[in-house]
């Protein structure tokens, strides 16, 4: 069988090659310099920034959602007016903030984006133009009172900030989240035990809340700044002109003032830019093959937990679809259209926020649950596919030999169907064991969430990219050559249907 | 054995039964003719209910049928399906399943007969349809002919008391037909009551002991071969064998 580890390695190149072209496509030559002289000409300066951060720096204006307000674009429209051109929003992913900048796609980043040593290494970091505070929040009544307290413990905050840094160099166990509510809703539920994030996103939505309490006393203290090419100093020395001339004449203080964010740090003296994190990995070392390899165990365990679920939960839809009344037939209808119809993320969602303050199930659980649920959905249509294409004859053989219904099914019409509906179900697991990354969103780290933290960390998507598409191709190369022997054997006992 | 009173069917509008009334002593083989349409398969499948019917009443080995029985009945028609074999003319084996556990699947299942027993009795009556070495083999691997002869030996394997058969020749070529009817036959003479819808002439004529011709869902005439067959007494019979003759020849 010499040749079946060869088509492994050929696949396995194929993928290398289509990661390793995407890779060096987005490391096109950067554009070139001169940009202010460019962007006074052309009367006008983009700025990329998400608005899914939300309040207070930006968001779409209730009145007039064609508009977006906040802090952010307040300063934009000074800037804007300080260097002569008008200020274009334009949207994008936050995470992809920084490598969009690189690429081109706007001229300025800046969305709360934090000064590190990491950020200062590969773009230019204006002066700042707001102090925060990372602030600590507990559960009322929690005797924890700084990091080192939290040893052990379970912390949350949100991917790619400083705060994650801090927590890194911290002996506690993180948990990632993606937005800024969630945090605090898990703290709520008792599925975290603190929340390390700014005091920017803690006081709009952590502080505020009846069973959350955030302790006094900055954790650490960092900026925000905005970000610029490497190659655009010009840009740079004017933006930070405009920034010196906006603190003078109180320009920024008015605009902080207004969206309330305006305290004593801000004329305290700025934070320097914090060292670069001792833990931080900084290659793809056994640490990081480690990583990934338990986090392919999480993927594969999610998905046949999952899967397994799944399967009877789709039999049974199947069975009530075909064989029961209308009153089953018309409930597992409501199921399938209910499940198939509404995106996985949400019922995700539900399932682990929703459902918390009656069950707080574990992120595992949730993921298992919902991914579960939503592919019954799916596989009760392929075996109701299945139960059809098996010829009348059968169940009325089985009938006229005194089997009872339950009996038929599980002894002739069910191991017929499963056989029929073999291979879409080896195509719904591998899509499965691929759809099971959306779990990142309740915190679960699989392979998918591995490698975007570790893109972000190594600062490069090739070996961790390559690395998510071999170990993906090592889960489900296995398994359909597995299914297609299990069919080839199965189909020894297949006469052509007759009816 | 068998006793059909006032036995009524539609379908929709349209009266697949009507009215039919007939008795089956123990050990009869009846021999059901007549043309397609005429309610012959409707009334096989009425005696052991894989079909409801609307009107009347049927007795068969001591279970009482009527109209509209449903899950609430479930173990007396389960009973009733235990001491009823049938044989269908599609043969109807369960393809993921060897010769020898279609055979033993009902009696397991539905009677939990001990397994052993149950493969010690397929055994027996694979030898009785001649199929002694092909328990192992899958029901595609048997030719059609072979495939039918499981499928007698699967009823028989319930022991029942009344067996039925529609058409179970239809689907066979010709060679295949006489070993499968040698089969019945055999069951015939052995003393097995049995109900079996044919168009093999011979059958009609040698083995059965009444032939019934069914048409337009009545029984039209109901006596020995010597009688129905050589001597209709109606214009549909007379038809009816008048082609079945011609088509020998
Ligand atoms: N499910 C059904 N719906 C409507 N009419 C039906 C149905 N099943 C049978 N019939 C009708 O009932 C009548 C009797 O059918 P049946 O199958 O009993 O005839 P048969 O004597 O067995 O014919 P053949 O020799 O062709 O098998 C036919 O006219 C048929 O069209
Ligand atoms: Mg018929």
């Amino acid at each position: 069988m010499p040749h079946r580890p060869r088509t492994f390695v050929a696949a396995a190149l194929v993928a290398c090659a289509t990661v390793g072209l995407a890779a060096l496509l987005s490391c096109r030559s950067e554009p070139p310099g001169g940009t202010l002289a460019r962007l006074q000409q052309r009367g006008e300066i983009t700025w990329g920034a998400d608005i899914q951060g939300g309040e207070p720096f930006l968001w779409e204006d209730p009145a007039d959602p064609s508009k977006i307000v906040g802090f952010e674009v307040d300063i934009m429209d000074a800037l804007a007016r300080r260097l002569g051109v008008k200020q274009r929003f334009k949207q994008y992913n936050w995470s992809n903030l920084v490598p969009s900048l690189e690429r081109g796609d706007f001229d300025i980043a800046m969305n709360g984006l934090e000064a590190t040593a990491e950020r200062a290494e590969r773009i230019l970091l204006s002066r700042p133009y707001f102090v925060y505070a990372e602030t600590l929040a507990i559960k009322k009544g929690a005797r924890y009172r700084t990091l080192a307290d939290l040893a052990g413990k379970r912390v949350a905050t949100l991917n790619q900030t400083y705060a994650h840094d801090l927590l890194r160099d911290a002996a506690v166990e993180i948990v990632l989240y993606e937005g800024n509510e969630e945090p605090y809703l898990d703290l709520e539920n008792g599925r975290v035990d603190a929340v390390l994030l700014d005091n920017v996103i803690a006081d709009r939505y952590g502080c505020n809340r009846a069973t959350v309490t955030c302790l006094p006393g900055d954790v650490a203290r960092g900026t925000y700044v905005i970000g610029i090419r490497k190659n655009d100093p010009e840009l740079k020395l004017a933006i930070d002109a405009a920034l010196d001339a906006m603190v003078a004449d109180g320009e920024l203080e008015r605009i902080l003032t207004k969206a309330r964010l305006w305290d004593a740090r801000q004329t305290e003296p700025p934070p320097p830019l914090p060292a670069l994190s001792a833990t931080r990995p900084r290659s793809f070392d056994g640490n990081q093959v480690r990583l990934f390899l338990s986090a392919t165990v999480v993927t594969l365990g999610l998905s046949l937990g999952a899967f397994l679920l799944a399967v009877p939960i789709g039999l049974l839809l199947a069975v009530a679809r075909v064989y029961g009344g209308p009153l089953a037939s018309g409930a597992a209808r409501v199921y399938i259209e209910l499940f198939r119809g509404t995106p996985v993320l949400l019922q995700l969602y539900v399932i682990y926020y929703g459902l918390a303050p009656y069950y707080a199930f574990g992120p595992v659980e949730a993921a298992i649950l919902g991914l579960g649920l939503n592919y019954g959905a799916y596989e009760a249509e392929v075996y109701r596919g299945a139960l059809s294409a098996i010829p009348r004859g059968q169940s009325e053989a089985a009938r006229a030999l005194g089997l009872s219904p339950w009996q038929s099914l599980r002894d002739v019409l069910v191991p017929q169907a499963l056989r029929i509906a073999l291979p879409p179900m080896t195509n719904d697991f591998v899509s499965l064991l691929k759809d099971s990354s959306l779990v990142s969103a309740i915190t679960v780290i699989e392979l998918t969430k591995r490698m975007t933290i570790a893109g972000a960390e190594l600062r490069g998507w090739l070996v961790p990219g390559l690395a998510c598409a071999v170990l993906y191709l090592a889960l489900s190369f296995p398994l359909s050559e597995l299914a297609r022997r299990l069919e080839r054997r199965l189909s020894r006992d297949q006469r052509p249907l007759t009816l | 054995m068998i006793s059909v009173r006032s036995l009524s069917k539609r379908h929709g509008t349209r009266m697949v039964l009507e009215n039919v009334t007939a008795e089956v002593a123990k050990g009869e083989t009846i021999a059901i003719v007549g043309p397609s349409g005429g309610g012959k398969s409707t009334l096989l499948r009425c005696l052991n209910y894989l079909e409801s019917f609307d009107g009347g009443e049927i007795e068969v080995a001591g279970i009482t049928l009527r109209p509209g029985m449903g899950s609430r009945e479930a173990s007396t028609l389960r009973q009733l399906r235990t001491r009823v074999g049938m044989v269908f003319q599609q043969f109807n084996l369960f393809p993921h399943l060897s010769v020898l556990d279609n055979i033993t699947l009902a009696p397991r299942v539905v009677r939990a007969k001990p397994s052993a027993d149950a493969v010690r009795h397929a055994r027996e009556l694979l030898d009785r349809v001649g199929l002694g070495d092909r328990g192992a083999s899958f029901p595609h691997e048997l030719s059609g002919g072979q495939q039918q002869r499981v499928a007698i030996a699967r009823a028989l394997a319930q022991e029942p008391a009344v067996m039925l058969f529609d058409e179970p020749t239809s689907a066979l070529d010709p060679e295949m037909r006489d070993e499968v009817m040698g089969v019945v036959k055999d069951l015939a003479t052995g003393g097995m009551t049995m109900l079996v819808v044919t168009h093999e002439m011979q059958f009609a004529t040698d083995i059965a002991t009444r032939v019934w011709v069914i048409e337009g869902g009545t029984i039209a005439e109901d006596g020995p071969p010597a009688q129905v067959v050589d001597a209709p007494r109606t214009a549909v019979a007379r038809e009816y064998f008048g082609r079945m003759k011609r088509r020998r020849v």
